[in-house]
């Protein structure tokens, strides 16, 4: 069919026979995309007369959009906190090769380190768009080092720092430029974080809580300065009790700021939570759920030892711990992994377990007019899945990143 | 006329559908040779129930027809009467309309030809009557204020031009308006009665539909469904009719 456009001379290609994830369902409708993008095949055919140039078969996959990791430490046996001559490279291959996880975008995520690991590292990390090379990077989180001594975890405690003296000045030394990063993680107890946090959000970075032993209120204040995601719930905080729910109450508090919500990161490999505080959380606030992997750099990689920043871990099977101990530091679980497990363990439905991965992140970092959905005019990050959520293929920017081996790779 | 009876929505829906496929295949569609299937219009252009929505995703979206085939009145044209004058033009240039394909009203109106319209009208700007747009609310949120008062429309005359016709018609709600169609005679309040004087109409409709009509009309058309059946079955396709070309199969007439 000639296809005579008026807009753009791009090619157009419709995605046919698959299921949609559109408005919160899946749906039998056609995927049209045109030079990186979603496009609205109703105003092609009315304003522009426009027909599809390639028609794809997807064989009854479901699509769904790109999954987005904000909390990725390494992988593949890189390690994202420490400073290497091929810092780059490292970043490079993990990018690369958790496309087959079914990530188009993902945050570096840096535990606590020394100034100088910061001052080197973060100048390497840019904001750049995925492709075949690697999934996006949306830029850098930064976990620590302004966080408790006593819920430090896998952190290493000499590393650990206040900001009392010079508050938000004082950030700002450690890390050393604030350029590209899109997540803070902090402990709001500590004093003059008020300031910091309200610092942070004026910059448009992501304020985080975690690693903390603050109580309900000192949460409450921190979400009401700019404070929107916690990390890692349930780990590193205090846990939930009914006279004093802590961090885990914001979940379902009721002096969060109107039209903000809190979103709070769940490490779904089945070892950090039980499926049962999985299933709490998710009842009590299933819009604000982030899957996210907190992938180390033996993700990917054979059992044995690894590092983590300044600390040495152990992978077992799917349990990873701080060399020695039972600190759990870490996972080594995928993102499709992740998603999987979620599902399974909560019992929702299959939409809601994808948008756990894509919708509620983009939604977290404020994205969501162009990535975390399969939206018109969204940018083309998706994935086609099979009805068990294994990634068939992945697609970022409307072209082919990576497919699923047919001999069963 | 044919009047076509069927058990429910979903059968009468089937029947048309297999019906207008034969008519469309038997034609043999090709290059500079067009089907023209005539369908009534509606709401605004901009309206996310806009017609336009409407027939891309109950009609278009799942055919392979060509954008520069459909042409539909555009609302929302700075000169609407020049617009529809255009419609009639792009109509004769394809050749005539081949097949009309409507329902009707609970007032027997067709496409917006609302109790009143001339029988021997053409494409032209129309006044909604407060029934219409009582129904039409619901697409703008129970808003009387907001939904349009005129709309643009075939006319009666447009209609009657077409080579064939076929009414659609379910639900006992247009029970009256059908019985007021064919029963009764031709009459401007009820205007698709002006289809009696039409040479190839066809009616579609469930039971629910006929509960105004005699029951000897019934019957009759009932005891004519064996030959009536024989324009759906078998069911053609584009393929087979490539290879008999040279047998051309003639649609039954009454």
């Amino acid at each position: 069919m000639p296809s005579n456009k008026s807009v753009s001379d791009a090619p157009i290609v419709q995605f046919t026979n698959c299921r949609i994830l559109r408005d919160h369902q899946l749906q039998r409708e056609d995927l049209w995309v045109r030079e990186g993008k979603i496009l609205n095949p109703e105003k092609l055919f009315f304003d522009e007369k426009g027909s599809a140039d390639v028609q794809l078969d997807c064989k009854d996959s479901i699509i769904a959009p790109g999954f987005i990791d904000v909390q990725i430490n390494g992988g593949f046996g890189v390690d994202f906190s420490l400073a290497t001559d091929d810092f780059k490279s490292g970043i490079d291959l993990v990018s690369q090769k958790i496309l087959s996880h079914g990530v188009t975008s993902f945050c570096p995520t840096l535990v606590t380190s020394p100034p100088s690991v910061y001052h080197q590292v973060l100048p390497q990390i840019s904001v750049r768009n995925g492709g075949a090379h690697g999934a996006g990077v949306l830029g850098a989180h930064l976990e620590g080092p302004f966080i408790s001594k006593e819920k430090k975890g896998a952190h290493p405690e000499h590393c650990l720092r206040t900001f009392e003296a010079g508050a938000f000045q004082d950030l700002l030394a450690t890390y050393g430029s604030l350029d590209c990063v899109q997540i803070v993680t902090l402990a709001p107890e500590m004093r003059r974080s008020s300031e910091v946090i309200r610092e942070l959000t004026k910059r448009g970075v992501c304020v985080s809580l975690g690693h903390s032993v603050a109580n309900l209120s000192q949460a409450e204040e921190a979400v009401q300065h700019g404070a929107t995601f916690i990390t890692h719930l349930f780990n590193a905080m205090l846990p939930f009790h009914h006279r004093d729910p802590g961090i885990v109450g914001l979940l379902t508090s009721d002096k969060i700021p109107a039209g903000r919500r809190v979103f709070y990161g769940m490490i779904s490999d089945g070892i950090h939570t039980n499926p049962a505080a999985l299933r709490i959380a998710h009842r009590a606030h299933p819009k604000g759920l982030v899957l996210v992997t907190d992938a180390i750099a033996g993700m990917g990689l054979a059992p044995g030892r690894h590092t983590l920043g300044q600390q040495v871990v152990e992978i077992d099977g799917l349990n990873t711990y701080i060399a020695g101990t039972k600190t759990l530091s870490g996972s080594v679980a995928t993102m499709d992994t992740c998603v999987r497990h979620f599902q399974e363990a909560t019992g929702c439905s299959v939409e809601t377990a994808l948008e756990a991965a894509s919708l509620h992140p983009a939604q977290l970092l404020g994205i969501e007019h162009k990535k975390g959905t399969l939206d018109y005019d969204s940018d083309a990050d998706f994935l086609m899945l099979n009805d068990s959520l294994y990634v068939q293929a992945t697609y970022i920017a409307g072209e082919e990143v990576w497919r699923q081996d047919v001999s069963g790779m | 006329m044919k009047l076509i009876i069927l058990e429910n929505y979903s059968q009468a829906s089937e029947w048309a559908a297999k019906y207008i496929r034969n008519r469309i295949v038997q034609f043999g569609p090709g290059p500079g040779r067009f089907f023209t299937l005539g369908l009534p219009t509606g709401l605004p252009r901009d309206h996310p129930e806009s017609y336009h929505s409407f027939m891309w995703n109950n009609f278009f979206k799942h055919i392979d027809i060509s954008p520069e085939n459909v042409h539909i009145l555009d609302g929302n044209a700075p000169d609407l009467q020049a617009e529809c004058d255009a419609f009639e033009e792009k109509i004769k240039a394809a050749g005539g309309i081949e097949l009309f394909v409507g329902g009707i009203g609970p007032d027997g109106h067709i496409a917006f030809n609302e109790p009143g319209s001339s029988l021997v009208s053409r494409t032209r700007v129309k006044t909604l009557a407060m029934d219409t747009i009582l129904a039409n609310a619901r697409f703008f949120d129970g808003d009387l204020s907001k939904v349009p008062t005129m709309a643009l429309t075939v006319g009666v005359g447009t209609v009657m031009d077409a080579r064939e016709v076929m009414i659609l018609i379910t639900g006992a709600h247009k029970a009256f308006a059908l019985y007021k169609a064919i029963e009764d005679g031709v009459n401007h309040m009820w205007t698709v009665s002006a289809f009696q004087q039409h040479p190839n109409t066809v009616f579609v409709c469930d039971e629910d539909a006929t509960l105004e009509l005699k029951v000897k009309t019934v019957k009759y058309f009932k005891g004519l469904m064996m030959v009536h059946n024989k324009l759906v079955e078998p069911l053609y396709s584009m393929k087979e009719m490539g290879a008999e070309r040279s047998q051309s199969k003639k649609p039954y007439s009454d």
